[in-house]
């Protein structure tokens, strides 16, 4: 079934610039596959080097988390929209994967 | 790239930095982009929300459903999100690599050093798209 997935701002140069993405899934996991088939450029800024998606990356189904629901397996139901939602992290003292001590 | 602030902006980032120390603060910036200029109309502060409060002076979290509730506001209202910021207390306004880790290309990070409990540099900065290094940019700030 057609499922629209909504590409925030900074992913949008990777979608030539389309907003939202119609693909055919029936899962969130088979959605993410086949938006990252269409768009390979996506896959580095999505998933961390072992093919997992970034921690920092989170996909909602309306209002619902799919961590919460059935992670990538969760199903789409018709006519839902997928977002791309980053979580924002950081700070200092980190350095070359290592703390730094405080002083 | 330009991340252009209005002083009442600045004036409100200052105090939510100051008022967090020495945790870490953070916010989202909303607004416009034209010709290559961040122009932020809005501001929203928010609460550091990274689990662990001891490790909050050098970690902070805005989490998803904050972002996503800045999304449909500026959606409503013909923005986007351009970028966001926090504080470094005690460190100096420059990326880490957890931040790189935690980063997108495009959005502007804007970092404010807080010495002793004073904002006193501003540096906003840009992932680049290979993801290996942010890129320094412009902060302007507008009457």
């Amino acid at each position: 079934m057609a499922v629209q997935i909504l590409i925030p701002t900074p992913l949008r140069v990777y979608t030539r610039g389309e907003k939202v993405v119609t693909v055919e899934a029936g899962t969130v996991g088979e959605a993410l596959r086949a938006l990252t088939e269409r768009f390979p450029e996506l896959r580095r800024h999505l998933f961390n080097e072992e093919g997992r998606l970034r921690s920092f990356v989170n996909l909602y189904l309306g209002d619902e988390d799919v961590r919460y629901l059935q992670g990538e397996e969760t199903p789409i139901p018709d006519g839902q929209t997928l977002s791309i939602v980053p979580s924002i992290a950081g700070g200092g003292r980190w350095s070359s994967g290592r703390w730094i001590t405080r002083r | 790239m330009i991340l252009r602030l209005r002083q009442a902006h600045q004036d409100q980032i200052r105090a939510h930095v100051e008022g967090g120390y020495p945790a870490e603060a953070c916010g989202i910036f909303l607004g416009r982009e034209v010709d290559g200029v961040r122009i932020v109309e809005r501001l929203r502060l928010v609460d550091n929300r990274w689990a662990d409060p001891e490790e909050q002076t050098h970690r902070f979290l805005i989490p998803p459903e904050e972002v996503l509730a800045a999304e449909r506001e500026a959606v409503a209202e013909g923005m986007e999100i351009l970028g966001f910021f926090h504080s470094h207390p005690d460190h100096p306004a420059r990326p880490s690599n957890f931040d790189r880790e935690h980063a997108w290309p495009w959005y502007a990070y804007l970092i404010v050093s807080v010495e002793n409990g004073r904002a006193t540099d501003w540096r906003v900065w840009e992932l680049r798209e290979d993801r290996s290094a942010f890129i320094e940019r412009t902060l302007e700030v507008v009457p």
